[in-house]
């Protein structure tokens, strides 16, 4: 309905776009504090855009061509990314600051990026979903480089483009051999054409895996994961922040699109890639993480495990993997949001923390972050009273419901492994006598402060009214 | 009857003790505030737990006290708590050692008391949580957060390797858990329900059954602990401190056996029935096994550790011989153990701290000065070698009487491990009470002083108690029981 053309404005994904150029405006006729200005900027209009996903109805695209779709689950996943873009702008903002990494261009960026990644939720059609992924990764390319004068940085940022752009690639070439042979971009046609047909055939199937191999790298499953624990490393900690925290939502909601709406008649055909990948994430995420001693690569192996579970619920292809993805994303995001703001401001001797060891004595110092950091740690790992341990627990509920045992089993088993590394942080910050007292220190701005208070809430309030998010997360559809 | 929410009070007060230490600021002098704050919140629910008791109604075998509210909207998990025959003593056991464990941390906890008591207190909500609950979600949560302050008591304030042992009590018991958490569910796709109440009585087909009480067995027998999953045990009691040391005997270990009770007869009679052959096996092995391991031992605390496992053994043979003679002697075997052991793992703290040494070479002739000290210590170890008049016969006595309904081979092992513990027990108490003074570094040593007094003088009283009055426990537990062997019986005639 756009008899009237101001209603085009709010259109959630337009709004944003034109909002970021205005802010690209302001913080370049800004002559002070233009990071801190711009940020903020960039943290109403998101807000504002979380409300207008919010109030927004279906019949504002109803002349997209159908490029892109509409449902419930499509907008729980933009606001979770919204969310999570909030969150990890304000909570890197005085971290930018402290490693006077002022250029205004960085919340843009995140802006053009999680535009792109609601563009990537939502999309409906190959071409639009391929747009949507390059205008979010390229916003991500630049972010991760931004720190011109380090080396890391610079690496992570030609490690992540050469990777990407392979994979965008592959993805590509997927995408004309679907076309090729289904003679249709749009995803409910190609569901139509191929649900004449009772299995695919060899393009088709080779088109299938070339697209999960590209979406498998968007996610950071194994074996497509190695740029994952580089990049991490690399960045700046709050853009590895921003990385952990929100492209992973975006590319997670579009897997789940793309083999449960164009290929939902297939399941076969796909189950087999996502349950391997599922697999190979969990228990590689679990191994390898042992062995590390950056908190960065620590955490990037984590979330390769996370992953791993998130594509157990898409094996599980019915409403309780639905169900248990978003609330398993939720509480991924949660947790990482809380980490982060945690991880960006503690120093170690006037450093940004980086390695693990370096958190030895921190209950003696700071005993109240050194159980959040607890608390984080056990509800990653699974331990009940905690938030993660639900989103676990829809993962299997729906792993079973669909007769999964094995994988259900070896899920299990993968989330003992992984039970040890995040014990492990929890032995260093408790067990482990420090030699050296007070020379980690905590400055935490104010509201990043409210946010890792609200996280922490939440992870570990959810047990005693679990509905809210419960009710929301069952009345999802595709 | 009572017509307020007992059982959930009981559950939170520790929880509610330990909101209120959260808020004051520990330094030199106020940490004794949070001893006191902690050890009236424990008592409060002792207190209140023997309410439970005095209440309870004898003639109903099915749960009593129940509470019930919806939790999870989306499908049939419930906030469900209520206590039974079988449950009722491991609660009280619970409520009983936790105050006695805040008395015997008094003096020789110096570092963090604050994050100390937190812990205990976080631990006594969850323990009494777990054996109260009716739903099995519900009894999940509580069973797998207790590993969490477990494993801080032992990691923070243990002994040399620490470390280790936190790391393996955590994981071992951890992926124990996992399976029985698949299996929770495997239960809840089939029926639609998580009320322990109600899956007693509707069971599985005979295949699911067999897997569903491989996973179960899987938890318990690594909680309880069985042979050969039982090797944390001996380092986590060595590691943890006294107090840690005794909840992890006297109520962790029971998890195991109320586990068996509850899911294994209860709810997967006909894969019991298939599985008893591995259980006795298992059992008599652990018996005989690690009585002769404990023989073998230097140090006290790891020598009790083994005699766990063996007295364990007994529960289980107990257990699984499935008639009324066995079951209540598992369950008694469990009550005295939790009382025995317990004050075992005390009696060796009170040497310990004046001596900050477990060998048992350095020890010799403390009846020369410690009189008080050498007769308490014998009440506990005749417990424990299951003297009559001793709670550890009644439970022993009964196993093996219903043992012979089942085979003599079982009695024969029972009773060959029911011996060699007599042998290790006394030769231990013979090596480190009897003989002279041959260490210089004893002569000094003092007997136990009043605090100590308080902590093993009820544990001795209980411990004759239960043995001169086994209906006193017996009566309240046996209708339950009862219920669970006539409905195993239907369930294997048919």
């Amino acid at each position: 309905m756009l008899n009237n053309i101001y209603n085009i404005f709010f259109i959630p994904e337009i709004f944003l776009a034109c909002s970021s150029f205005v802010c690209l405006l302001f913080g370049l006729f800004l002559k002070k504090n233009a990071f801190r200005q711009t940020s903020n900027l960039a943290v109403f209009v998101l807000s504002l855009t979380i409300l207008l996903v919010y109030y927004d109805s279906e019949s504002n695209f109803a002349n997209y061509k159908s490029l892109f779709s509409h449902s419930s689950f499509i907008n729980f996943f933009k606001i979770l990314a919204l969310l999570g873009s909030i969150a990890s702008i304000i909570i890197s903002k005085d971290y930018f600051l402290g490693i006077k990494l002022k250029n205004f261009e960085i919340p843009v960026l995140f802006l053009f990026s999680t535009l792109g990644m609601m563009l990537m939720i939502a999309s409906n059609n190959l071409m639009s979903m391929y747009l949507a992924i390059e205008l979010q990764s390229l916003s991500l390319y630049v972010v991760a480089a931004i720190k011109r004068d380090s080396i890391s940085s610079a690496e992570s940022g030609v490690k992540y483009f050469i990777l990407g752009a392979l994979s965008s690639g592959i993805l590509l070439y997927g995408f004309s051999l679907i076309y090729g042979f289904t003679g249709s971009m749009n995803f409910n046609e190609i569901s139509f054409y191929l649900s004449k047909y009772d299995n695919l055939n060899l393009g088709l199937i080779f088109g299938l895996v070339f697209v999960m191999v590209g979406l498998a790298f968007k996610v950071s499953a194994v074996p497509f994961h190695m740029w994952t624990p580089d990049v991490y490393e690399g960045a700046p900690n709050s853009i590895t922040g921003f990385f952990a925290i929100v492209p992973k939502i975006a590319a997670v909601a579009l897997i789940y699109r793309f083999c449960l709406v164009p290929f939902e008649n297939f399941y076969l055909e796909w189950s087999q890639i996502i349950l391997f990948l599922s697999i190979a994430s969990m228990f590689l995420g679990a191994i390898a993480a042992i062995a590390q001693s950056n908190i960065k690569r620590l955490l990037a192996y984590s979330s390769i495990g996370h992953i791993g579970y998130i594509l157990i619920a898409l094996v599980a292809a019915n409403d309780d993997g639905i169900k248990a993805a978003s609330i398993y994303m939720f509480s991924y995001m949660i947790m990482n949001v809380a980490i982060f703001a945690i991880l960006l401001s503690l120093k170690v001797k006037n450093e940004y923390l980086i390695n693990i060891s370096d958190l030895k004595g921190l209950s003696k110092s700071n005993p109240i972050v050194s159980l959040s950091i607890s608390i984080i740690m056990l509800s990653m790992a699974g331990i009940p009273p905690f938030i993660g341990f639900f989103g676990k627990f829809y993962v299997f509920i729906a792993a079973i419901e669909q007769e999964l045992y094995v994988l259900s089993v070896l899920g299990v088993l993968a989330s003992v492994i992984s039970a040890f590394y995040y014990l492990r942080i929890i032995k260093i910050m408790y067990f482990d006598e420090s030699i050296s007292e007070g020379i980690i220190n905590f400055q935490i701005s104010f509201q990043s402060k409210i946010i890792l208070s609200l996280s922490l809430f939440v992870i570990i309030c959810f047990i005693f009214y679990p509905s809210l998010l419960i009710n929301i997360s069952a009345s999802l559809t595709i | 009857m009572i017509d307020w929410p007992l059982v959930s009070v009981i559950i939170f007060l520790p929880l509610v003790g330990a909101l209120i230490i959260l808020f004051i600021k520990e330094d030199e002098l106020t940490s004794i505030n949070i001893k006191w704050a902690a050890l009236l919140a424990t008592l409060g629910t002792f207190i209140l737990s023997l309410i439970l008791w005095l209440q309870f109604d004898y003639s109903n075998p099915s749960y009593q006290y129940e509470e019930k509210f919806r939790w999870f909207d989306d499908f049939n998990f419930f906030y469900h708590v209520g206590v039974d025959g079988i449950s009722l003593f491991m609660i009280l056991l619970s409520t009983f050692l936790t105050p006695l464990c805040i008395l015997a941390s008094w003096n020789n906890i110096k570092k963090r008391v604050k994050e100390y008591m937190l812990s205990f207190l976080f631990l006594e909500t969850v323990m009494i949580g777990m054996f109260a609950s009716i739903d099995i979600l519900l009894f999940y949560i509580f069973f797998e957060a207790v590993l969490i302050p477990m494993y801080l008591i032992i990691g923070i304030w243990g002994g040399n390797r620490r470390i280790y042992a936190s790391f393996k009590f955590f994981l071992y018991t951890l992926l124990g858990s996992v399976l029985m958490l698949i299996a929770i569910i495997v239960m809840y796709r089939n029926t639609s329900s998580m009320s322990i109440e109600f899956l007693q009585g509707n069971y599985f087909s005979y295949n699911t059954q067999l897997f569903l009480w491989l996973a179960f067995f899987a938890s318990f027998a690594v909680k309880i602990p069985m042979w050969p999953f039982h090797t944390w045990l001996p380092d986590a009691h060595v590691e943890a401190p006294t107090a840690g040391s005794v909840i992890l005997a006297g109520v962790l270990l029971k998890m195991g056996g109320y586990g068996f009770i509850r899911f294994s007869l209860g709810m997967l009679p006909e894969a019991t029935e298939f599985f008893i052959p591995l259980i006795m096996t298992l059992s008599i092995v652990a018996i005989v096994y690690t009585s002769l391991v404990a023989l073998a031992q230097t140090d006290i605390k790891k020598l009790i550790a083994y005699s766990s496992v063996a007295h364990m053994g007994i529960v289980t043979i107990g257990i699984f011989l499935v008639n009324q003679q066995g079951l209540e002697g598992a369950m008694m075997q469990m009550i005295s153990h939790g009382l025995v052991s317990a004050a075992l793992f005390l009696c060796v703290g009170v040497i310990y701290d004046r001596m900050h040494t477990r060998e048992i070479e350095f020890y010799g002739g403390l009846v020369q000065r410690m009189p008080l000290y050498a007769t308490v210590f014998m009440i506990f170890m005749l417990g424990s070698v299951g003297l009559p008049g001793t709670s550890g016969f009644i439970g022993e006595f009964l196993v093996i009487v219903g043992a012979f309904k089942f085979s003599s081979y079982v009695v024969i092992g029972a009773a060959f491990g029911i011996i060699l513990s007599a042998v290790y027990m006394l030769y231990l108490y013979k090596r480190i009470i009897f003989g002279t003074i041959t260490n210089n570094k004893l002569a000094g040593i003092l007997d136990i002083n009043t605090r100590e007094k308080i902590i093993l003088i009820p544990l001795a009283i209980s411990v004759i108690l239960l043995g001169i009055f086994p209906n006193l426990f017996l009566d309240p537990m046996r209708l339950s029981l009862e219920l669970i062997i006539t409905n195993y019986e239907i369930a294997n005639a048919k």
